[in-house]
């Protein structure tokens, strides 16, 4: 039997404030370098007698968040005591969300082999983070509230994606969404996004819902990914050999690269949610919301069709450019930077070709990139002929690696590109004086040594020809040797 | 009585409470005339009511997002049972 996978994914976004989402104690996106429970208060704390009060920008950013995934923004908006007990938990319960959370009915058009595909969006809820535990091996557990308090956004989709490049697609785009919002760095290594996946399988075409594994606590792409396909693959195994599935909650073993059942947490669900009564229900005004509507940044969809219009690329390079914000903005501040005639689509080029490929060999982000002002001077240089295009890529290595500008490599290197006729006249002939049999051999009629010859000039230059003019005096000495 | 013996004792563990059998009792009677009471009001007609998340006439009560720092760790510390370097110390969570 053909089987298809049926996913879910809840994602967990720190928004990224000043201050804590019920007190004002400092938000840092990493807390991993601060001494344990510095920026700590007695509510956050979870001291009895304390009063919690909403962070008015958090919900501001919770609303972009909304707006910018097409959900509707309810007029009233609730929070909900969430009961458990865990350590990393001060109060006993956690500040969530239930009946009535900010944003509800969004989507995310995302890019399939199929075409573009939307994934619904059933809600967005405010609630706060929990602080962390390090286990210490001998029976006992420390205890750090630095993160406790952190508001998050948790983001619920419909369980509409079918594979593990579907929930890819989906993940790497509210991500890209997130960075575009400013809601945080989207920095994955700082923890600052989260997932958890819901994953059935179901004969392929069946509309039925099976049971899930719902798999906690995914910190990466790569780990939402590899667990993914685990439970697809172990799901469909499982019900081929007469199996049953039954709901459970999983987590995910990255080194031996499979999910293992959670046991012991009979009552994970038996939450109790209740509305919070320290916390009066937020009246959200159509006003407010369309003031923060204007405040939109452009987002990712909008950028690639201007992309697409005004500067003459392509769907998949504009695609690739405006992925990533930052990518995007250097892109358009390299090409506001040009002083040549040098073509958008050249420009992407440098970007998406040479610029990712000694980012992927420098294992760097766009930031570790040459500035845009100095890949804005290459581009000109090659531009304007004073260098070639195979040395402007070796140029630009060299810039990654030196930090030093395109012009100064280009001098001091003596990288200047000869265009002058005289000079390379006489080198083109002493190329073949040097190799009277190819000579023979091309004017017999073994056309394809052209190219072997032209490379012979072009390193006799130490690849500083402009090409174009070597072709021309290679053909022209070529033929007059054929008269001669 | 409306609540089970056994209802009374998951939401004991719940709250990890440990109660012995006389105690779960006495709270199976006391929980169930509550619950009693509240079934008499469920039984009134609110469909004319708005949902009530509130008895307090205020909303929207929010802060600027403006940082203070109010307490220093060894104060954070100060009334917990046990401390180790700068942390909370609490008995093993079995991580499964």
């Amino acid at each position: 039997m053909k089987y298809e996978a049926v996913i879910g994914l809840e994602v967990h976004a720190q928004i990224h404030t000043r201050s804590k989402m019920f007190c004002p104690c400092p938000v840092v996106e990493d807390t991993g370098d601060l001494p344990p429970n510095t920026y700590v208060c007695p509510v956050c704390a979870g001291m009895p007698g304390t009063l919690p009060v909403i962070n008015r920008r958090a919900i501001e950013m919770a609303i972009k968040t909304g707006l910018a995934l097409h959900c509707e923004i309810p007029p009233v908006s609730c929070f909900a005591r969430k009961s458990y007990f865990y350590p990393d938990l001060p109060k006993g319960y956690q500040i969530s969300q239930y009946e009535l959370p900010l944003c509800v009915n969004g989507y995310l058009d995302i890019e399939t082999e199929e075409g573009t595909k939307r994934i619904r969006i059933t809600r967005a809820h405010m609630e706060e983070d929990a602080g962390k535990l390090y286990h210490m091996g001998d029976g006992s557990s420390r205890v750090d509230l630095n993160r406790a308090g952190v508001p998050l956004l948790e983001i619920v989709s419909e369980p509409d994606m079918r594979s593990v490049a579907e929930v890819i697609a989906y993940a790497t785009r509210l991500h890209s969404y997130l960075v575009y919002l400013g809601v945080n760095s989207g920095d994955m290594e700082k923890g600052v996004m989260r997932f958890e996946a819901n994953v059935s399988v179901r004969p392929a075409g069946s509309d039925a819902l099976n049971p899930r594994h719902e798999i906690k606590n995914l910190n990466s792409f790569r780990a939402l990914a590899r667990s993914v396909a685990y439970e697809i693959e172990s799901q469909i195994a499982t019900l081929e050999q007469g199996g049953v599935i039954v709901q459970q909650t999983m987590g995910w073993d990255e080194s031996r690269g499979i999910t293992v059942p959670q046991r012991g947490k009979e009552y994970a669900h038996d939450y109790r949610y209740f509305p919070d009564p320290d916390l009066p229900p937020l009246e959200i005004s159509r006003a407010w919301v369309e003031e923060l509507r204007a405040g939109l940044p452009e987002l990712p969809d909008a950028r690639r069709a201007r992309f697409i219009r005004d500067y003459g690329l392509s769907a998949y390079d504009a695609g690739l450019l405006v992925a990533e914000r930052a990518v995007a903005d250097y892109y358009e501040s390299t090409l506001s930077q040009l002083a040549s005639a040098a073509e958008p689509k050249a420009v992407a080029n440098w970007i998406t070709g040479e610029v990712f490929r000694l980012m992927n060999e420098n294992g760097c982000t766009i930031t570790g990139a040459p500035p845009p002002s100095q890949l804005a001077e290459l581009i000109d240089l090659v531009q304007d002929g004073t260098i070639n295009l195979n040395t402007g890529k070796r140029v630009l290595e060299e810039m990654f690696t030196t930090g030093r500008s395109a012009r100064q490599i280009v001098e001091e290197r003596g990288l200047a590109q000869i265009s002058d006729t005289a000079a390379l006249e006489r080198i083109v002939a002493q190329v073949l004086n040097g190799h009277p049999t190819e000579v023979t051999q091309y004017l017999s009629g073994k056309v394809q040594l052209f190219g072997w010859l032209m490379g012979q000039v072009m390193r006799a230059t130490q690849g500083k020809a402009n090409p174009q003019l070597v072709k021309e005096l290679l053909q022209a000495q070529l033929e007059a040797r054929r008269s001669g | 009585m409306i609540l089970s013996r056994e209802e009374v004792k998951h939401i004991a563990a719940l709250a990890r409470l440990a109660l012995d059998e006389q105690e779960v009792a006495l709270y199976q009677e006391q929980l169930s005339t509550i619950l009693e009471y509240f079934g008499r009001l469920q039984a009134l007609d609110t469909g004319a009511i708005p949902p009530t998340a509130t008895v307090l006439p205020i909303r929207n009560v929010m802060r600027d997002d403006e940082q203070v720092l109010s307490s220093t760790p060894e104060e954070i510390l100060a009334n917990a049972p046990a401390a180790d370097e700068g942390c909370f110390s609490v008995s093993a969570v079995l991580e499964t």
